[in-house]
């Protein structure tokens, strides 16, 4: 609905976003494909040249590589789960008259505020360690074991942490969905005999489906590439079990100094990603229109 | 001055013709009025008209000048949207000068206009105000004044009153009616409403599925409409339309028998029972299910008592009856 | 709900809200008490509350041990500075979005967001290199270009979903008012998106400020905003509580106080302008 010369105005105005984005994806992946096909270690740069797949071959014979990419999509899948159940039973709850409105939302969103190296320093410090955290404490103020959270359980923990930076997001979406759905359908469910379960089931639920995607999406972004809040507690162990592919490729970076290795354990992150997307935006990308 | 002439104008988007071809011309100072059911490709005319959209094919001139690949703001026209399209971060006053503002008149100029357009529209104690603190017809005021203070060359009118209730659309209807006779400058006014096309046009067209049915003053369509649809767009309630053996011993494939011209006669005519019956007062509007003629309109005066279930025979006035070929064209 | 509650139904969920919220918030409450404790007081069993001995000695020191200004100047820079440039790239590509749709529309704005989904890990070392080669390595400039780019996705969706809000008909107005295009964008529509600007720039800052890979991986001294100077401190683990914790307060203290401030954009920010 409009004029060929706003139309390419249009085209024109939407160009310099398409081209910095366009160069900003090709030219690093790009290079990464090069590298991931070359013998290219930092501590023996003699050796330089092609060697075909065996990067590749590497990541795929690597012991803790499918226990990597298996914890990547848990720790998605568990922030995911997480924060959207718990977002929406918070939202559900605070959408109801209670004093302080306005404060009670500064404290709920505060976590989001925290630099992710700051959020995992302060879990695994103050929180988590097995002296001096405050759980620690706590248990031994009960009469029992502190759990070494880090050590034990350094998956739960990781996503514990991680859902915890991502909650207050959650909720807040959730939250303004909630608000948005008029009283009016609410009251007409009532007449019509939808007991509270119902109601939630019937009327609010499907009302927040496109709130939930965003959550979804957005979150998803975000989380395919959480490294930072790893690199400060766990370090992907003990041993490998809090390895993610992520971590992985940084090990390989900058611990082993293999540059080939990480690229072609980049170009396999990007396809994942790519796969998840699509699974993504086939699954829910249709609840976005509207 | 403000002769618009379109030539075979065709509009598509994609594979849709929304407009398959129009041939039109609107005189300097006349109030033209596009009507038609929505869809029918009116306001697609009018927004090529402003220079919103392209033309797929054909030609436009204002007053002898080419502008059909001129840009709106290069046409010299002014126009009131169905939304009124004010400014709402600006004040009154500023919504009114920003066509004055983008011609680069200078501030006194500006001020000037504003204040004697703000007089004439009765707006001079709301020009500090802003959009959200003015009531509809107030708000409709602005933005005939932001299209007068242009002096365009014509005016478009996009159904500018149908957010408005009935009782400010009346009163609307007189004041734009009066603004037209006193600039005397070319108006296109698009609606759908049929009556507002009677009440303010000296010239209505009638558009349908992007063609034009007709053309003509209001009383010209009224009297002699030169096809079904253009019979049953006119007037209100709807022309009766009788097809059939009854049409058919009139020789034509419909006729038709406007409400106001359906006599209730003692003898003779069409026998049938009163489904429903509206007392207004002034007027009585019946309808009746007829044995021959199918359910029929009637508007009968406000002293008749008939009710539901009553018998009623019904009669065409005298020379009152139009009569239509099977291809729907008035014989 | 335009529903009346009883005061007491209001009482309880005053309570239970209440309590979830100060759960979601104890982390940073407990964090800033600590901040303020000795050293001994911090580590203590059992934790100390009121009885702890407070200090300001941890502030002191961490001011004294590190450039602070230094660190929060380079965030202060890097994230305003990559969100307005952000946002001069983006405000055109949003216009086109949203008022001149075509089919491609959809699919260009989900490929813009597909590019943050590459895990930044993956081109670390192209990036690297290529910012080396560039010379713009551990400098300001480089950083606001990167971090521009990884929001840039974020800032042209939510700025299009804000634009799709104003209706197309007081853009069309401006145009059959005489106005071209800058004049459009200028007069009517950046004053119409005052607030949904706001929010963008808003949600954008904290984004930037917040994000700590690109950041630490592009620098080295000069050029290294806040979110180093903590990696920094976090580096000596275990020993340092109440240091760590007023170190790590103030790199997220001007954050905090920016967001309680402009709560209200800020919550209409976070939603990415994608919910109502």
């Amino acid at each position: 609905m409009s004029t060929q010369s706003t139309r390419f105005a249009a085209r024109l105005m939407v160009a310099p976003s398409v081209f910095v984005l366009f160069i900003w994806m090709i030219v690093p992946l790009a290079m990464t494909l090069y590298f991931s096909f070359r013998f290219y270690r930092l501590l023996s740069p003699e050796r330089a040249g092609w060697t075909g797949l065996t990067n590749y071959t590497w990541f795929f014979k690597a012991p803790d590589f499918w226990l990597a990419m298996g914890n990547t999509l848990l720790l998605v899948g568990g922030v995911l789960v997480i924060t959207v159940v718990l977002g929406t039973l918070i939202a559900l709850l605070i959408d109801q008259p209670v004093y302080g409105q306005g404060p009670l939302r500064i404290l709920v969103i505060a976590p989001f505020f925290v630099m992710p190296p700051v959020a995992a320093s302060i879990w695994e410090n103050l929180f988590m360690h097995p002296q001096n955290g405050l759980f620690a404490a706590v248990a031994r103020g009960l009469g029992g074991q502190p759990i070494l959270f880090l050590e034990s359980y350094p998956m739960a923990s990781v996503i514990g942490i991680v859902s915890w930076e991502w909650l207050p997001f959650a909720t807040l979406i959730l939250l303004t969905a909630l608000q948005s759905l008029s009283s009016e359908q609410l009251e007409a469910a009532e007449m019509d005999g939808a007991s509270g379960l119902n109601r939630f089931r019937y009327i609010i639920l499907p009302h927040m489906t496109r709130a939930i995607t965003v959550v979804v999406l957005i979150q998803t972004i975000f989380l395919l590439g959480i490294f930072g809040e790893i690199f400060t507690t766990t370090q992907g162990g003990p041993g490998s079990a809090s390895n993610t592919l992520p971590y992985m490729i940084f090990k390989q970076a900058i611990v082993a100094k293999d540059i080939g290795r990480a690229a072609a354990g980049g170009i396999i992150a990007v396809i994942l990603a790519n796969i998840v997307a699509y699974f993504l935006m086939r699954g829910i990308g249709k609840n976005l229109d509207a | 001055m403000g002769k618009i002439v379109l030539k075979s104008v065709r509009k598509s988007f994609g594979e849709v013709d929304v407009i398959p071809g129009i041939d039109l011309t609107i005189e300097d100072g006349e109030f033209v009025v596009f009507v038609g059911p929505s869809g029918c490709g009116k306001s697609t005319l009018l927004r090529l008209i402003a220079g919103l959209e392209d033309v797929t094919a054909g030609t436009m001139a204002i007053d002898g000048r080419d502008v059909t690949a001129a840009a709106p703001s290069e046409r010299g026209l002014a126009m009131v949207f169905q939304s009124y399209a004010l400014y709402p971060h600006m004040t009154v006053r500023k919504n009114i000068a920003f066509p004055l503002k983008m011609a680069g008149l200078s501030q006194a100029d500006q001020d000037a206009k504003v204040t004697a357009a703000a007089k004439v529209l009765n707006l001079t104690n709301y020009l500090e105000r802003r959009p959200g603190q003015l009531s509809g017809g107030q708000r409709q005021r602005v933005a005939i004044g932001r299209a007068i203070v242009r002096e365009p060359s014509a005016f478009l009118f996009d159904e500018p009153l149908s957010n408005l209730d009935a009782a400010l659309r009346v009163t609307m209807r007189q004041e734009i009616t009066e603004l037209h006779q006193s600039l005397k400058t070319t108006m296109i006014y698009v609606t759908h409403d049929q009556v507002e096309a009677m009440t303010m046009a000296d010239k209505i067209v009638v558009l349908n599925a992007g063609h034009i049915e007709q053309v003509g003053s209001p009383l010209e369509l009224y009297n002699t409409p030169a096809n079904t649809f253009v019979a049953g767009f006119i007037g209100s309630p709807k022309m009766n339309l009788i097809e059939g053996p009854l049409a058919a011993e009139q020789g034509a494939h419909a006729i038709g028998v406007r409400p106001e011209h359906m006599g209730i006669v003692s003898e003779g005519g069409w026998e049938g029972k009163v489904l429903l019956s509206e007392h207004l007062g002034s007027d009585t509007f019946l309808k009746v299910q007829t044995v021959n003629a199918g359910t029929l309109t009637v508007r009968a005066g406000g002293e008749v008592r008939l009710s539901h279930g009553d018998t009623v025979r019904l009669a065409p006035l005298p020379g009152k009856t139009h009569r239509f070929g099977s291809n729907g064209l008035a014989l | 709900m335009a529903r009346a509650t009883t005061p007491r139904r209001k009482a309880l969920t005053t309570l239970a809200a209440w309590s979830v919220a100060l759960i979601i918030f104890f982390p940073v409450l407990w964090m800033i008490l600590t901040s303020f404790k000795t050293e001994a007081s911090a580590v203590a069993s059992p934790p100390e509350f009121l009885g702890a001995s407070w200090t300001l000695e941890n502030y002191a020191e961490v001011w004294s041990r590190s450039d602070y200004p230094r660190f929060f100047w380079n965030s202060v820079v890097i994230s305003v500075g990559s969100t307005l440039l952000g946002l001069v790239i983006a405000i055109p590509a949003a216009w086109s979005m949203a008022f001149v749709p075509g089919k491609k529309t959809k699919d260009l704005l989900m490929w813009m967001l597909s590019t943050k989904m590459m895990p930044a890990v993956a081109v670390m070392i192209p990036i690297y290199l290529l910012f080396q080669w560039l010379g713009i390595y551990d400098s300001k400039i480089g950083l606001v270009i990167a971090l521009m780019l990884m929001n840039l996705p974020i800032i042209v969706w939510m700025l299009y979903t804000y634009f799709k809000e104003i209706p197309g008909e007081i853009l069309e107005a401006a145009r059959m008012d005489g106005a071209g295009l800058w004049n459009e964008v200028v007069y009517v529509l950046a004053p119409m998106a005052v607030p949904g600007i706001a929010s963008t720039v808003l949600l954008n800052v904290i984004l930037a400020w917040n994000e700590a890979f690109w950041t630490i991986t592009l620098t080295t001294t000069k050029a290294a905003p806040l979110s180093a100077f903590i990696a920094s401190f976090s580096a000596p683990q275990g020993l340092f509580y109440a240091k760590l914790s007023a170190a790590s307060t103030m790199a997220i203290a001007p954050i905090l106080i920016l967001g309680w401030f402009s709560q209200k954009q800020l919550v209409r920010g976070l939603t990415f302008g994608a919910v109502k």
